[in-house]
């Protein structure tokens, strides 16, 4: 079909802007329409049957709301349309999220902090061009608190330890300016101690390569200058294995394709320089068969249930790949080129 | 799973406690719908949580916020206060949160509980987690979570003695279980019972070619054959049964993409010409006239770009960088 291969940007943001939105006010989000503008990009949002199958779905998903606002957040901006959300208004809830005493965010409004929305909740800021709002030594004390003796991090006071938690505390440090705060070596090693026989990395020493885990290694790495630990040849080949029969990528040998792979996947392979050993085309196609066209959104797999987690992994894997009309994303930050620049090259 | 019946508003315990609402914020950016019981259930979870309760209703409320929704990491973290606060019977707990990671075996909350507890229960907990984590692994043999478990256990609580059994006999379940060839090399690497990986390479040489005969379309014993030899490359070659096994595959089956990329390895590492080769690459040769002259490598790269068209560019670029080295 002749509208198969396309890229159903319009819908995706209408997903994003109103089905994680449920509300009853009458505002509408959308400015109202003007006789120059196409109508397709501005139409009033409609409570269709999705949002209330999905009041549940993000029911249970309330604690990991700032993970949500990057996702949904960040896919907008991809597609140039982060316009569509009130800056202020999202500055503001952000920090509602933020716990004064410890210097860390919650997943949401009277959530217990930890790492993974204290990053979602730096990289947010950083869209909007708002890091001035934060604290920046407290934060990044924060995060630096929570590095182990070995050089590892935990994802908060609990001691949960897991090479992602190294990749999101050198991504926040990163982007604040306060790497120095930390062991960066120490960091460094505990990465490479889990390394593996095949070129990959699992959550801790010894365990399994898994392409996700991989992502924040290799991030980690990248973030921190050191990816002359990784023999790029053979994570390469690893990574560029992960390419099924139906070109979509799975993350680990003998596991289904899974649209979230085509960003933990892609961005390291970009990042050790290795993405030209993929099919860009079958996974292009692959990524375009898992849109709903009419509802927007992307799921794991062709023909199932979107969700934003996956929606935005979509989006930015096509992003990797250049698809047009797709702003360029960052492969270490996971955030769009032109943000990072300003952050690096501003100050 | 079974939770009261009438949500908290009706329990005598609570009587007076004053619920307290999610505050979304005064503009929410992303407001969600809540459906009823839930409500009912986390408002009252905030009225104690902000208070810092430590009691066995707030214990038991947080039993219904899990039960309800595992996933909420805020209510273990309230739990571990409330456990630590009330000393708690850690193996009580340790049975509710096993009944709760059979429902949710890929939630992470979960599993780092049991983990909290199995570090303060110690060795003696060692049997009850092993056994739970085979137990979630004879449902899902690949779930990450239950493996990474397990090789903690392992390493800070014990019970190696018939970890590599069990290996074996996932294997013989479904020998393309990676996560069950990634123990193996756990086990042989990390095992103090075992003398290490130098001591048991030779039976683990045999084993992994059995496996890759009865399989050859299978990524993991490649790569971990590979692996038995990894910092010794020249070992890899000089062993005959390494390059035999590439050769016995490929005689039955030439397209088999495992066995020519690990042939390429080994041509590159040093594997000298051979009878064997040539006639194992004559074939090859005679259905692409195009290869009749070239040399090994090249002949197995032309053949790789045309058995694994996906990865067409990286078996280019093999070609285009090591052919000269050989």
């Amino acid at each position: 079909m002749a509208d198969e291969a396309e890229l159903a940007a319009d819908q995706h943001v209408r997903y994003i802007v109103t089905v994680e939105k449920v509300t009853s006010a009458a505002t509408a989000p959308f400015p109202p329409y003007a006789p120059s503008t196409p109508p397709s990009a501005f139409q009033r949002p409609l409570l269709s049957s999705a949002q209330k199958k999905d009041s549940f779905e993000s029911l249970v998903m309330e604690h990991i709301r700032l993970n949500g606002a990057y996702w949904g957040l960040t896919t907008l901006d991809l597609l140039h349309k982060l316009h569509a959300v009130d800056a202020a208004e999202v500055v503001d809830w952000i920090m509602s999220c933020y716990h004064p005493e410890s210097g860390g965010f919650g997943g949401n409004v009277g959530h217990d902090p930890h790492v993974l929305y204290t990053l979602s909740a730096v990289q947010v800021l950083c869209l909007f061009d708002r890091l001035d709002v934060l604290d920046v030594d407290k934060v990044a004390d924060y995060v630096a608190g929570l590095q182990n003796k070995d050089g590892s991090f935990s994802g908060d006071i609990w001691g949960e330890v897991d090479t992602r938690f190294s990749y999101i505390a050198l991504c926040t440090l990163s982007l604040l300016h306060r790497l120095h705060k930390i062991d960066v070596q120490k960091a460094v090693d505990f990465i490479v101690s889990c390394k593996n026989l095949d070129g990959g990395f699992g959550a801790m020493p010894g365990g399994e390569s898994h392409a996700g885990q991989i992502f924040c290694c290799v991030g980690a790495l990248a973030i921190t200058g050191s990816l002359q630990h990784i023999d790029r040849d053979l994570l390469g080949w690893w990574l560029c294995e992960r390419q099924c029969k139906d070109g979509g990528l799975n993350g680990r040998p003998e596991k289904l394709a899974d649209v979230c792979y085509s960003w933990w996947v892609l961005s390291s392979l970009v990042m050790i320089d290795r993405v030209h050993w993929i099919d860009k085309e079958k996974l292009t196609k692959f990524i375009l068969n898992c849109q709903d066209k009419e509802n927007g959104g992307i799921s794991d797999r062709p023909d199932n249930a979107v969700d934003i987690y996956h929606t935005y992994f979509g989006i930015a894997g096509l992003s990797l790949m250049e698809y047009p009309g797709v702003k360029p994303l960052d492969p270490a930050y996971a955030l769009p080129l032109d943000v990072v620049n300003r952050i690096f090259l501003k100050k | 799973m079974e939770h009261a019946k009438s949500g908290p508003s009706s329990w005598p315990e609570l009587a007076d406690v004053v619920p307290v609402p999610q505050d979304d914020g005064p503009s929410p950016v992303v407001p969600i719908a809540y459906r009823d019981d839930f409500r009912e259930v986390m408002d009252y979870f905030r009225a104690l949580y902000f208070t810092g309760e430590r009691s066995p209703r707030a214990l038991r409320l947080t039993t219904e916020a899990i039960e309800l929704n595992p996933g909420n990491y805020t209510v273990w973290h309230f739990r571990r206060l409330i456990l630590e606060a009330l000393d708690f019977d850690l193996l009580e707990e340790m049975k509710f949160v096993g009944k709760i990671a059979e429902c949710n075996p890929k939630n992470y909350q979960i599993w780092h509980h049991k983990r909290w507890l199995a570090e303060k229960l110690g060795p003696d907990i060692a049997n009850n987690e092993h056994e739970f984590t085979m137990k979630i692994l004879a449902i899902d043999a690949k779930n990450y979570h239950a493996w990474s478990h397990r090789q903690w256990v392992l390493q800070a609580l014990g019970g190696w003695e018939t970890e590599l059994e069990y290996c074996n006999q996932l294997l013989k379940e479904d020998v393309f279980n990676n996560s069950a060839w990634n123990q193996r090399y756990f086990v042989i690497t990390r095992s103090p019972l075992l003398g290490g990986l130098t001591v048991v390479r030779d039976s683990e040489v045999d084993y992994t070619i059995e496996a890759i005969l009865a399989n050859p379309q299978n990524e993991s014993p490649w790569r971990y054959l590979k692996g038995l030899y990894k910092g010794e490359n020249n070992l890899l070659v000089d062993d005959e049964r390494i390059s035999g096994v590439c050769f016995k595959v490929l005689k039955n089956d030439w397209t088999c993409v495992f066995a020519l990329s690990f042939l390429l390895d080994l041509l590159c590492t040093g594997l000298q010409p051979s009878d064997e080769l040539k006639s194992t690459l004559e074939p090859i040769r005679s259905s692409h006239p195009e290869t009749a002259d070239a040399d090994p490598v090249t002949v197995v790269c032309c053949i790789l770009q045309k058995c694994d068209p996906l990865r067409v560019n990286y078996w280019s670029w093999f070609k285009a960088t090591l052919s000269q080295v050989s």
